[in-house]
């Protein structure tokens, strides 16, 4: 058998472009049906996994997909903006815990989600390094945010501009970093987590500069009245919170307006949960109220909708392909028939001839196996981002 | 070493008939068989070596009778008893020269690999000269060097019988002689016997004899 594998690897060496487009195709018939049962296994687990542990979410009225992707995964969509009212309503029914989350700005492609403390106990969130928002301008840093961003507490990290062009539109403010978290294996990990308010600060409805009561340059004063002084567009606003000019920050107008994208109501027991669904259900309303589990369970049904129609492609595409391949190996021995007939001669029985060529078989075979096997594992670690990337996303 | 009695041999669905009422060749001899293409020349070379067989008439070859042997022990007398070389080589392109003189041994279990053989194989591929080509493919090679790689995966075995079909027949005249030499050489060394097919009238004085198959057509028997 020795012999056999070692004529047969020689064979198959020699033959390089022809092994390599059998060793291909054998690897992509096995690969990818594998990484796509695997990757859904994974969405299904991410997706399920917090789903069932946010019992209602309080958004805009319109898609509730997208209030729930962006509420529980920090999603690129956008759902319709809220204001604090929406939270005020849910904290006033005394049937549920309101957590707001605005969820619009990003720090380098992280998603920075503006929230309040209530939402690093309801996750079971402890930061592993430094400490928890204290004041304005801070950042707690999920795990893998943090990893990839290559920052550590005492770092600083700048929101990222919405638009390069808009000069009217968030100007970026350098965050400081105070804290890392704890791997949760959830989209927390790749979150950059600030307080609701610093939020509000980087949308620019709160912001710091200057006294303008006590500047000497003139230019930046528009008009001065009683109690009142207006600034030109001259005036320039602090892009960094720090301990010198955190006073001169404000808010303008009444806070309970100002946005969020959605409001995670936790009810104090299953009853104040219903009671609460049915007060949203009933009411013609500006908002809409869901349960997660049951969005992610008809977002799943439909994924695996897709999966069988996906798996019915590949299997029709790998039966083509066997086909193909076998069609390949029947012309390779009508080619190499004078070389069957050769090594008859010289005293090599059928057999031993049907064994030489299914070691080449063979060879190929566990090559294509373990090129498999090795693109699944080197996929593997990826698998969390894949799924972000092609499902959640 | 060979003796052929009465043999009769016909290819199902052709008219092609081969008689040979006798025809035998003594140990040691270098025999040339000559005659017309489609004579039946290659066939006798076949039924020898038990790839063809026929239950019409008796070849045997030493102590064989070839003809009466059953598949496997044909095959095992083949590869223990015969050498052969071809007109077109018929070496595999995708072994060095190294593999391609061992391949017998790989491809069969009636023979094993040991350090002994590798050391005759190194031998027979100096004795060839083509020691320094070891390591190259026959793709790389000379038709010359290529016939000398197929002589020493012929003698490699140590066969009693080399059967040689038309194996300077894609040689050129120096080449021819060339090979021709090596090849008596190697059969004399080997205490061998030889059964050439040729079309080369001008190398026939070399051989011991030369059986005609123009005759064996014709009905008058081998001329020697």
């Amino acid at each position: 058998m020795t012999d056999s594998l070692y004529v047969a690897w020689q064979y198959i060496r020699y033959n390089k472009v022809k092994t390599a487009t059998l060793v291909a195709c054998i690897t992509l018939i096995g690969f990818l049906p594998l990484v796509l049962e695997r990757l859904l296994r994974e969405s299904e687990r991410q997706l399920a996994a917090r789903a069932a542990t946010t019992p209602l979410v309080v958004g805009a009225k319109g898609s509730a997909l997208d209030l729930v992707m962006s509420t529980l995964y920090f999603g690129d969509e956008m759902p319709e903006r809220i204001t604090m009212k929406a939270a005020r309503q849910v904290t006033d029914s005394d049937l549920a815990i309101a957590i707001p989350l605005y969820v619009r700005f990003k720090a380098r492609d992280f998603p920075i989600v503006g929230t309040t403390l209530d939402y690093f106990d309801f996750r079971g969130l402890q930061v592993s390094r430094g400490r928890q928002l204290a004041i304005l301008g801070e950042c707690v840093l999920g795990a893998t945010a943090a990893n990839r961003l290559g920052l550590g507490v005492g770092d600083s990290l700048v929101s990222s501009p919405e638009n390069l062009f808009d000069l009217a539109g968030v100007y970026p403010l350098k965050m400081q970093v105070v804290g890392i978290l704890h791997r949760t294996h959830t989209s927390d990990d790749l979150a950059v987590f600030v307080d609701l308010k610093t939020a509000w600060v980087i949308e620019g409805l709160g912001h710091g500069h200057e006294d303008l009561t006590r500047t000497r340059d003139q230019s930046v004063i528009l008009k001065r009245t009683e109690g009142n002084v207006a600034a030109t567009a001259k005036l320039m606003h602090f892009q960094e919170i720090t301990a010198e000019n955190m006073d001169s920050f404000h808010f303008h107008g009444d806070t309970t307006v100002y946005p969020a994208t959605a409001v995670i109501a936790v009810p104090n027991d299953a009853k104040s949960g219903t009671i609460l669904r049915g007060r949203y259900l009933g009411s013609g309303g500006e908002y809409q109220i869901v349960v997660p589990e049951e969005v992610i369970d008809s977002l799943l049904q439909n994924i695996f909708r897709i999966k069988n129609v996906i798996e019915a492609v590949i299997l029709i595409v790998g039966f083509a392909t066997i086909l193909a391949i076998v069609l390949v190996f029947s012309l390779s021995l009508r080619l190499r028939q004078r070389e069957i007939e050769t090594i008859f001669k010289l005293g090599c029985s059928r057999l031993t001839t049907v064994r030489l060529l299914s070691a080449e078989v063979g060879i190929i075979l566990v090559g294509s196996g373990v090129l498999c096997l090795a693109l699944l594992g080197a996929v593997a670690p990826f698998e969390n981002e894949l799924v972000r990337s092609l499902i959640i996303r | 070493m060979i003796r052929i009695e009465s043999l009769h041999f016909h290819y199902p669905g052709t008219d092609f008939q081969l008689a040979i009422p006798r025809l035998s060749v003594a140990a040691g001899e270098k025999v040339a068989v000559v005659g017309p293409s489609g004579s039946g020349k290659t066939t006798l070379l076949n039924l020898i070596a038990g790839i063809l067989t026929t239950g019409d008439g008796e070849v045997q070859v030493g102590d064989v009778r070839v003809n009466a042997l059953p598949d496997a022990d044909r095959r095992d007398f083949r590869i223990s008893t015969i050498g052969f070389v071809f007109q077109d080589f018929e070496l595999l392109d995708y072994l060095t020269v190294w593999d391609n003189i061992l391949h017998p041994y790989r491809i069969t279990g009636a023979l094993t690999l040991k350090g002994e053989v590798r050391d005759r194989a190194r031998g027979l591929a100096e004795q060839m000269g083509i020691a320094d080509k070891l390591g190259r493919r026959p793709g790389h090679l000379s038709q010359g060097e290529k016939q000398r790689t197929a002589i020493c995966r012929a003698l490699l075995t140590r066969p009693a019988l080399i059967l040689a079909d038309e194996a300077t027949g894609n040689l050129d005249p120096d080449n021819k002689v060339r090979i021709l030499d090596l090849l008596f050489r190697s059969v004399d060394e080997h205490g061998a016997t030889l059964l050439a097919v040729t079309h080369d009238h001008g190398l026939l004085q070399r051989f011991s004899r030369v059986v005609d198959f123009f005759a064996f057509r014709s009905g008058a028997g081998g001329v020697a």
